[in-house]
């Protein structure tokens, strides 16, 4: 599919493009944008086989290679890494050049690459994991050869995207900006925070990390909830910041309310990673600032929340006729629900009953699959015609079919961990009415089948949904009627100063 | 003759922008993370953990490997519950020289910080081989492929590298680490060496062959003594305080 649709790519119309008078960087930004279909495809589809294994661990197969525990970060990091990362590569260069009317610094070089130097990092790190090549830590697998490679590119990303700001037209740096930068500083600093290793040898793929037990683990999940907070979180911000206005036609809502969004956020999200280890063997100090700072952090994600969601007023008949636009608005819903639930489970009360259970997997997947994923499916949607030079998507039903095939997928895989999860704890905590324990261990897991059978269901729905959306992609880009000038000649609205 | 700051100051500058950013964000981490390695109490201070034999280490490595850590925890939360269910509640300085930590996030089977000396050496290579021939309704994948000579050809640099980072293993551990690791699973071998260098530690077939060291071996080895170091019977409360 790659091949094809670079075939039909229409070279590079942008430098030939009129009015703006820039020749944008776009060739990398549309491979970018197949990667991000191919890899959600993948890691979509390993999803579903590990959720299948939990339901049938037949499945498991008794190879080393396709054992849950091997196959489960191959699932994490093709949606996390490779969908999510790929979406936010890409996006993220195409809004700085368009919102600085600026060609990306480095030019299409640079931004092949990134493109390439991002895919060989992913498939060195995922070939890792199969053959048992991993730093075993949760979202942090890949190890310090893989590790070393990433932080190299990321450099160069960082210089790119900041260089391109520099050379810009706009006097101002549009909030979207804000927070890629926020993205892509933080994550560099979590990278190299929590990769801290020694190789055994130089010729040793193996290594260990050099912070031990109780400090490993809060610096582990100081990076681990910071992953979610600025890779999951902050860069998918800025699509939404973009996208929104530009699906919407409207300026977003509140200037003020962004510069409020923006500080706030990056300042308290970085302290949540303790709530990660309720009741461990990190000290209570921690714990407890852990869960305080994660209460707070639900007023700053509501905000963001508000102001994505607002910017539709006036606005919100589109979303009867834009099925694109529906995916991004009720990306923002599920924002708002999971960073509700996210603090809630932070309290260490509540987390005492959810921590160790599929309520945390169930949290989980409301902010991936609803949030990352709903919010890419309607960044594509918008990008992909304009990209190709195309005057729509091919089929607008298509999109909706994705849409309420998605929807019912996530519906059917969060209902099932809530109550899987919720059951779960309470039956570890059970007694009986002489005082014993009611449930042996095995019996909670008998107990999650029907559970396990629903989530894998939600998930090949959820499937489907992209499944549809790739063929849909596909023939935009094959077949889709052809314009002249895309719509996109305005760079997206700016907010005004507040002074 | 300063102008009035305001936001667009901060917004129309990148270099600014990204500094602000760099120190906003690093307040968090700092105020969390420096004092994990400043305050001393953050280990309690108990008798007995000593760093892994160069058998349990290997076992343990497989262990990660395998990303066991995906469905079983190692760690006890101080509940009612979990004690009668594992035991006594995990603490910091029983996995001081865990690289890296295995505390895990997700119970999909049951925490392991103490499961060592729970079941049989036999039941537990039986249980990895085939996990549904001895526990049915099991969700667990079955790991008979680790019935293969365990490479342990690099054995003393996984001491060095583990003692470059701060595990106290001696300049003799490190010249015996081949020696111990086949002595420990050969119960028939000559170990008093190898029992005065790793108290507590067990020598046995643990995967019921004497004759070669496999990966069964090793792993079996690492889960027969977790949580199995500290002798709570000694531990004193003023000794559990972390600060």
């Amino acid at each position: 599919m790659a091949s094809a649709s670079m075939a039909a790519s229409p070279g590079n119309w942008a430098a030939a493009r009129q009015g703006t008078g820039v020749a944008y960087v776009e060739d990398p930004i549309r491979a970018f944008a197949i990667a991000t279909m191919f890899w959600g495809i993948v890691g979509f589809l390993v999803g579903v086989v590990i959720a299948s294994q939990l339901a049938w661990p037949a499945l498991n197969l008794g190879l080393e290679w396709t054992s849950f525990g091997r196959l489960r970060p191959v699932h994490t990091s093709a949606v996390i890494f490779a969908f999510g990362g790929n979406a936010l590569l890409g996006t993220s260069l195409y809004i700085v050049q368009r919102t600085c009317r600026a060609r990306l610094w480095g030019g299409e070089e640079m931004g092949w690459w990134l493109f390439w130097g991002y895919q060989f990092f992913i498939v060195t790190a995922a070939l890792g994991y199969v053959l048992g090549v991993t730093q075993g830590k949760e979202y942090a697998e890949p190890e310090w050869f893989s590790d070393l490679w990433l932080t190299v590119l990321w450099v160069m990303y960082l210089l790119a995207y900041a260089g391109t700001i520099m050379r810009r037209e706009e006097p101002h740096i549009y909030v979207a900006n804000w927070f890629f930068l926020a993205f892509i500083i933080t994550v560099a600093l979590l990278h190299i925070g929590n990769n801290v290793s020694l190789p055994l040898a130089l010729t040793s793929t193996f290594s260990y990390a050099a912070p031990a037990g109780v400090q490993g683990a809060m610096i582990q999940w100081w990076y681990g909830h910071n992953a979610v907070g600025f890779f999951l979180t902050a860069g998918f911000l800025g699509m939404m910041y973009y996208f929104i206005p530009k699906q919407a036609e409207r300026p977003v809502y509140s200037y003020r309310l962004s510069i409020v969004h923006f500080w706030s956020i990056i300042f308290l999200y970085i302290w949540a990673g303790p709530h990660h280890l309720h009741y461990t063997a990190l000290p209570d100090w921690a714990q407890t600032l852990g869960m305080v700072f994660s209460v707070m952090l639900w007023m700053p994600s509501w905000g963001g929340m508000i102001n994505g969601i607002m910017t539709l007023s006036g606005a919100w008949d589109k979303l009867r006729t834009n099925a694109g636009l529906r995916f991004s608005v009720t990306a923002v819903a599920f924002y708002g629900m999971s960073t509700f639930e996210g603090p809630v489970m932070s309290i260490k009360a509540v987390n005492s009953l959810s921590h160790y259970t599929d309520w945390t997997i169930g949290h989980v997947h409301s902010g991936a699959l609803g949030w990352n994923g709903f919010i890419t499916f309607g960044a594509l949607y918008w990008l992909i015609p304009v990209l190709w030079k195309r005057a729509r998507m091919w089929s607008e039903a298509l999109i909706a079919w994705h849409f309420w095939l998605a929807t019912l997928g996530i519906v059917l895989y969060i209902t099932a961990m809530w109550v899987s999860g919720i059951m779960q704890g309470l039956m570890w905590r059970a007694y009986d009415e002489l005082g014993f324990l009611q449930y042996s261990f095995i019996e909670t897991v008998a107990a999650m089948h029907p559970y396990y059978v629903i989530r894998a269901l939600g998930g090949v729905l959820y499937l489907s949904g992209a499944i549809l959306m790739a063929w849909n992609v596909f023939k935009t880009i094959t077949a889709g009627e052809e314009v002249e000038e895309a719509r996109v000649a305005a760079p997206a609205a700016q907010p005004v100063p507040a002074e | 003759m300063l102008k009035k700051f305001t936001h667009g100051t901060i917004e129309r500058n990148v270099i600014l922008l990204s500094v602000l950013t760099l120190i906003t964000v690093s307040i968090g981490g700092l105020a969390q993370i420096v004092p994990l390695f400043t305050v001393e109490s953050t280990i309690e201070r108990v008798q007995g953990v000593r760093p892994y034999t160069p058998l349990e280490l290997m076992g343990r490595n497989i262990y990660v490997r395998e990303g066991c850590y995906a469905c079983h925890s190692q760690m006890v939360r101080p509940f009612r519950d979990e004690n009668e269910r594992y035991g006594h509640y995990s603490l910091a300085a029983e996995s001081m020289y865990d690289r890296p930590f295995q505390w895990g996030s997700k119970r999909t089977g049951p925490d392991l910080a103490r499961v060592g000396g729970r079941y049989s050496d036999d039941w537990q290579a039986a249980h990895l081989r085939a996990p549904r021939d001895l526990v049915p309704d099991t969700v667990m994948p079955a790991y008979a492929f680790l019935d293969r000579p365990l490479d342990y050809s690099g054995i003393e640099a996984h001491l060095r590298a583990q003692r470059a980072l701060g595990v106290p293993y001696t300049e003799e551990m490190v010249a015996n680490a081949r020696a111990d690791l086949e002595a420990q699973a050969r119960p028939d071998a000559d170990a008093s060496g190898f029992s005065s260098r790793y108290a507590r530690a067990r020598q046995a077939a643990f995967d019921g062959n004497p004759q070669r060291v496999t990966e069964m071996d090793a792993l079996v080895a690492y889960l027969q003594m977790l949580g199995t170091l500290v002798d709570f019977r000694d531990v004193t409360p003023e000794q559990l305080r972390q600060q």
